[in-house]
């Protein structure tokens, strides 16, 4: 009992950081100002955020290694952000119409996930990973070659060569095209909505995290034998969490691209994958809080960078920050340091062993 | 006709492809790590090459065969001298540290060597493309109506000599038989008295000689070389040995030969834009019929 409500406690501190957070960085906006940069930044940390929050679930919770997660992110992206386009005129309402197309991106991305899992979580270990990696490549080929075009009449549909924009009627217009992606735009994506969204991915994780499906899916991570071997459906509850994830990347990459002007499947490549799963093993496998500092602070990095005049240099001394506290939180000499010091503060005062809600802002 | 110059293609760029695979099965056979950096070791070689070839090639009159055999022999042996010391750096710096670490650890400070080769060579060399001249030259034989370049019949003797040497290497020198051992169980082959450190260094040493001789044979068939351009023959490489079994060497090569050979015919049947996709969508078939890839071995789980 005592152990649940200190997990209350340390998941309540992460909705107030997350709050805090937003809140000073409105007010900061309001009395100083936040440069153009920042505030250009604002809503892709907040998609960040939820990206790293989704894998977190996949690879922190669940235990396997995806490495084709941008791939969820560009179906929710392009659905998200065609639907956008399609409902301008039935949805005049900005924020309502961006509710409606990042649930119609997590929807779609949901039922990729759903497909890309029946294979996918049959096999495990590296082999998952690599599948993984694969189903992504193809995702961004598809997106890289498909039409859709609205009109009148409907949607339109090609692959490969672009039939569509002679088949549309009067008034009709090319949603996606091809290697052209999604042009024109309305950027509807707004903080406000961004914190929104990752408030809610929190609580979702939160909440199926400490549910009985939950501890069915940590279970399974743990041992899968022993998991199955008491009952467990092992397949079912992984595949829970791999379709949560996937929805939730899928609404993530609708806020994402409905902040910029144009967006193409190449953004959502092996790298935008890797970029995630950086965020989510440097704030720590099964840390939501981690993965929330480690993504807004690693987006954040390069572009402080390019701030201090090493423009050249930034992506340099963004590796080598990267190999360096890989390195340096997994030395066994450091970790040992670190029990000594965090054990002698926990004989003194358990209660400070989760603390959760410092260091934001 | 076309099948089998598609066909004799396809082997060329699988040659290339399982040369790459073979360090990556090698690495991830000991160390147990994907190590992501591999590709941008490819291309360094390349680079490595380009600069050798481009400043010894005036010393020779023009058209003569010393022009393109000299400068060609000599950067394959400063890429290979080049990339197998920084292999072995990277895994001293790297790599070592981070042995008792979870797996996923090493993995994104692979990740983190494969962001710094390739943002060094950016502010190195800049991003650029340099044009490289083949180093075999841009001969060919007709056999039968078909034509076949020297670099194409170079790069399967190259691979089918590597994977050969390879094995007799892996099966029958005592450093071959130290990388086995370790290979099965670290702690063990320690308590028999082999060096396990030296036996890993060794193993990056080869994989990333392996690499510079896949940078070499990249850049002669394809000649643009940029700080990204062992990125995507890296992943391929990487899925051809998983694609074979990961940690088998005829593995490495067979997926290595099969991806190419599978790329090359979609690009010529069927379309260029889509040839990845279903490069990977057979991956996903054939590791969902056989788990543990082609020619892998399956381990059963103990409880």
């Amino acid at each position: 009992m005592k152990r649940m409500t200190k997990k209350n406690r340390a998941n309540f501190l992460t909705y107030g950081g997350v709050i805090l957070a937003y809140l000073l960085i409105r007010v900061y906006d309001g009395t100083v100002g936040l440069s153009s940069m920042i505030q250009g930044l604002l809503v892709p940390i907040c998609a960040y955020v939820t990206m790293a929050l989704a894998l977190n679930l996949v690879v922190g919770v669940s235990g396997e290694l995806s490495l084709g997660h941008a791939g969820f992110m560009s179906v929710g992206a392009f659905s998200g952000t065609a639907a956008a386009i399609a409902l301008q005129n039935a949805i005049p309402l900005a924020p309502l119409r961006l509710a409606v197309a990042m649930a119609i991106g997590a929807a779609f991305a949901a039922l990729a996930g759903f497909l890309i899992g029946i294979p996918v979580l049959r096999l495990n270990g590296d082999y998952l990973a690599i599948v993984t990696l694969a189903f992504g490549e193809i995702i961004k080929s598809v997106f890289n070659n498909l039409y859709v075009g609205l009109d009148a009449k409907g949607f339109h549909f090609s692959f490969l060569n672009d039939t569509v924009s002679s088949r549309l009627g009067a008034g009709g217009k090319l949603l996606i095209g091809g290697p052209m992606g999604i042009s024109g735009i309305k950027i509807i994506s707004s903080f406000t909505a961004g914190i929104i969204l990752v408030l809610l991915t929190l609580v979702i994780i939160f909440n199926l995290v400490n549910s009985r499906a939950g501890r069915a899916i940590m279970a399974a991570r743990d041992n899968r034998i022993a998991a199955e071997s008491v009952g467990v459906n092992v397949t079912k509850y992984k595949m829970m969490a791999f379709v949560t994830s996937a929805a939730l990347a899928g609404a993530a990459g609708g806020l994402y691209t409905m902040s910029l002007s144009t967006v193409v499947a190449n953004k959502f490549d092996f790298n935008t994958s890797i970029l995630i799963l950086v965020f989510v093993v440097l704030g720590g496998m099964g840390n939501m809080w981690g993965s929330i500092l480690s993504a807004s602070f690693l987006t954040l990095l390069p572009e402080l960078l390019r701030k201090f005049n090493l423009d050249q240099y930034r992506m340099l001394v963004y590796a080598i920050v990267l190999i360096i506290v890989m390195v340096v939180t997994n030395s066994p000499f450091l970790q040992q340091l670190v029990e000594n010091v965090t054990g002698r503060f926990k004989k003194e005062a358990p209660a400070e062993a989760e603390e959760g809600g410092e260091g934001n802002g | 006709m076309t099948f089998l110059s598609y066909l004799i293609q396809g082997i060329s760029l699988g040659s290339i492809y399982a040369i790459i695979a073979l360090g990556y099965t090698m690495v991830y056979g000991i160390a147990k790590m994907l190590n992501f950096a591999h590709g941008d070791v490819i291309m360094v070689g390349g680079y490595m090459c380009f600069f050798a070839t481009s400043g010894l090639r005036g010393n020779f009159p023009d058209g003569s065969v010393a022009q393109t055999v000299v400068p060609g022999l000599a950067g394959l042996l400063l890429a290979m001298a080049v990339c197998t010391l920084l292999g072995v750096t990277i895994e001293r710096l790297a790599y070592k540290p981070l042995r008792q670490a979870p797996s996923l650890a090493v993995l994104i400070t692979a990740i983190g060597v494969s962001y710094f080769l390739q943002n060094g060579a950016q502010v190195l060399w800049t991003s650029n493309p340099k044009v490289c001249t083949s180093v075999i030259g841009r001969g060919a034989i007709t056999l039968g109506g078909l034509s076949i370049s020297h670099v194409i019949l170079l790069t399967v003797a190259m691979c089918v000599v590597i994977m050969v040497a390879l094995t007799w290497f892996t099966g029958n020198t005592r450093m071959g038989k130290a990388m086995r051992a370790c290979s099965e169980d670290k702690a063990a082959a320690q308590l028999m008295g082999i060096n396990v450190d030296a036996t890993i260094s060794m193993t990056f040493a080869i994989g990333s000689a392996l690499a510079a001789v896949a940078g070499v044979l990249f850049t002669s068939a394809y000649p643009t070389l940029m700080p990204t351009t062992g990125a995507l023959p890296g992943i391929k490489a990487f899925t051809a040995a998983v694609f074979g079994g990961i940690g088998s060497i005829p593995g490495a090569m067979l997926g290595g030969i099969l991806l190419g050979v599978i790329e090359t015919f979609a690009k010529g049947y069927i379309s260029t834009q889509v040839s990845d996709a279903i490069v990977f969508a057979v991956l996903i078939i054939i590791l969902l019929v056989k788990p543990a890839g082609l020619l892998g071995k399956r381990i059963p789980e103990k409880v």
